[in-house]
């Protein structure tokens, strides 16, 4: 662990104060590299529109993915007809590998036979059919909703496991004092499942801004269609390593972006983590 | 949610013609034409069997350093157990994806990169702070009377460990190795960096290659697709109730 995990994060922030040229190391560069990534054109302008991609993706994944989870872990309490195959169906997606499930979903969306559309055409709104991954307004919409596909199930469990954690008394008090499913949800449920919310929000943060296979997968290393699905895993890893297209590598100001990446994750994290922290309450 | 999957076993047994006729209706025959051909045509068993040996050497010493470490932190008290404790569980909060460039480096020089080892090592690093968490927590709950009388009894500390606390230990070594398993199998970013021979790719990362080379027949797809989703499936489906125990109590502690 010490060679292959602590060591290279050390270094990555010594590299990051370095000129490169391919895999050899240059002369010293102090913070020029993070002035090109932050403040000079086009990586600058790059950056900021990776970020911003980043930042939707988080946020609508929070709404959408963690909203339903919410519910999908309420409907498994509550002990819906079938619900241990359900509680089973529902997180098989999340054993999958990104590549099939990316692989999967181009297949479905692609715009002249895919299922999606043969979907739309079926009942009757063959007006929605469109070329989901191939136009700058849908691609990025198309890519968050099949991670939440994939990955909806994991934080339904964690949600799940939450409540059953809630004592049957004070679900059952609150059913007697008259509360239905949605005050039940809001006003009990909610603040006392706390715990698995600040597991699932940080998580899901974690992995929003690290995101990179499946619109590597599905999107390509560009972020086409035109740059729509740019984020910064893939714009890091551009840099790093190289596009298809260039052939260009640059150490220096890859790492100063994973440095940029991994300060603002653990930052914004562990801040995160305190505040949710504090509004948890024990049981 | 299980409704695209299903498509994709539909379509792995359908011609293109079928699939663009009907893309959602259950097969009329049993057409094992795709499936022959990803089997005949493409590297998929070389994949598959690259997939298993990486994924089988990590876990394995994922699983013995693991429970050496976590059998130390939690059984002896010693000078330096909090901090070593503490340097494990800072290893969960970092993501190792970002340490991509150094780690490149680290490997090229130690002659590392295009092999299986390689991998391995990272895969064994990457895991090895959960495994050790979760084995220190169960391995403290086990009472110490057990080993005192052991002790009694004139057993050596290395049989204490090997046939007393081990066999015990064992649901939480299963945890430890489904919790791994399932990123390392499926993983296709270190490949993607630090594979570049054919005969060494791992299954998600070979799948890229062998959708560049189909990429219109779209039965052959969907049936490798199939096919490479077909064992963590099996698997899953296989130990779903220990899985999802496993992963809930994980997520909460």
């Amino acid at each position: 662990m010490l060679v292959f995990a602590v060591y290279p994060l050390a270094s990555s922030f010594l590299y990051s104060l370095y000129s490169w040229n391919g895999l050899a190391r240059g002369g010293f560069a102090g913070l020029g590299n993070f002035k090109q990534v932050l403040l000079q054109e086009p990586f600058s302008s790059w950056t900021y529109r990776a970020f911003t991609h980043n930042v939707v993706v988080f946020l609508s994944l929070m709404v959408v993915q963690n909203g339903l989870a919410f519910l999908i872990g309420f409907a498994l309490l509550k002990g819906m007809p079938g619900h241990r195959f359900h509680q089973v169906a529902v997180f098989l997606p999340v054993v999958l590998s990104t590549v099939i499930v990316g692989f999967l979903w181009k297949l479905f969306l692609n715009p002249i036979f895919g299922a999606v559309n043969q979907a739309l055409i079926a009942i009757g709104l063959a007006g929605w059919a469109q070329p989901w991954l191939g136009q700058p307004q849908t691609a990025l919409a198309s890519l968050i909703a099949v991670n939440t596909w994939h990955w909806v199930g994991f934080p339904a469990l964690v949600f799940l496991a939450g409540m059953q954690r809630i004592p049957r008394e004070v679900l059952e008090a609150a059913r007697l004092d008259g509360a239905g499913d949605l005050a039940l949800m809001r006003r009990v449920i909610w603040p006392l499942v706390a715990p698995s919310a600040t597991i699932a929000f940080v998580l899901l943060f974690i992995g929003s801004f690290n995101w990179f296979e499946l619109p590597y997968i599905m999107a390509g290393l560009d972020g086409s269609p035109g740059g729509a699905t740019d984020v910064l895993g893939l714009y890091f890893y551009r840099t790093a390593f190289g596009a298809v297209s260039s052939g260009l590598q640059d150490f220096g100001r890859g790492s100063a972006l994973a440095v940029l990446m991994f300060l603002f994750i653990a930052a914004v994290a562990s801040i995160w983590v305190r505040m949710l922290r504090r509004r948890e309450i024990e049981i | 949610m299980l409704y695209p999957v299903l498509i994709m076993v539909f379509s792995a047994f359908k011609s293109n013609a079928e699939i663009y006729a009907a893309p959602f209706a259950p097969p009329t025959g049993l057409n094992l034409d795709n499936l022959a051909r990803v089997l005949g045509e493409t590297h998929f068993q070389q994949y598959l069997v690259n997939s298993v040996l990486t994924t089988g050497a990590s876990i394995a010493l994922i699983l013995v350093l693991g429970t050496m470490a976590a059998y130390g932190l939690a059984r002896y008290e010693f000078r330096g157990n909090g901090a070593i404790f503490m340097f494990f569980l800072a290893g969960l909060m970092v993501p190792l994806k970002l340490a991509i460039i150094p780690l490149f480096i680290e490997l090229k020089a130690m002659g590392l990169i295009d092999t299986r080892l390689g991998l391995v090592a990272i895969y064994t690093a990457m895991g090895l702070p959960s495994a050790v968490f979760i084995l220190t927590g169960f391995l403290k709950a086990l009472p110490g009377e057990l080993e005192q009388s052991a002790r009694i009894d004139g057993a050596g500390e290395a049989r204490i460990m090997l046939q007393i606390m081990l066999p015990l230990a064992r649901p939480a070594m299963v945890i430890a190795a489904i919790h791994n398993a399932v990123p390392i199998w499926n993983d296709f970013f270190f490949p993607l960096v630090f594979v570049q021979s054919d005969r060494l790719k791992t299954l998600p990362q070979g799948l890229t290659v062998f959708m560049g080379e189909y990429n219109t027949d779209w039965g052959v797809l969907f049936a490798g697709l199939m096919l490479a989703a077909l064992p963590i499936t099996l698997l899953y489906i296989l130990l779903s109730r220990q899985f999802i125990a496993g992963l809930t109590s994980g997520a909460l502690k």
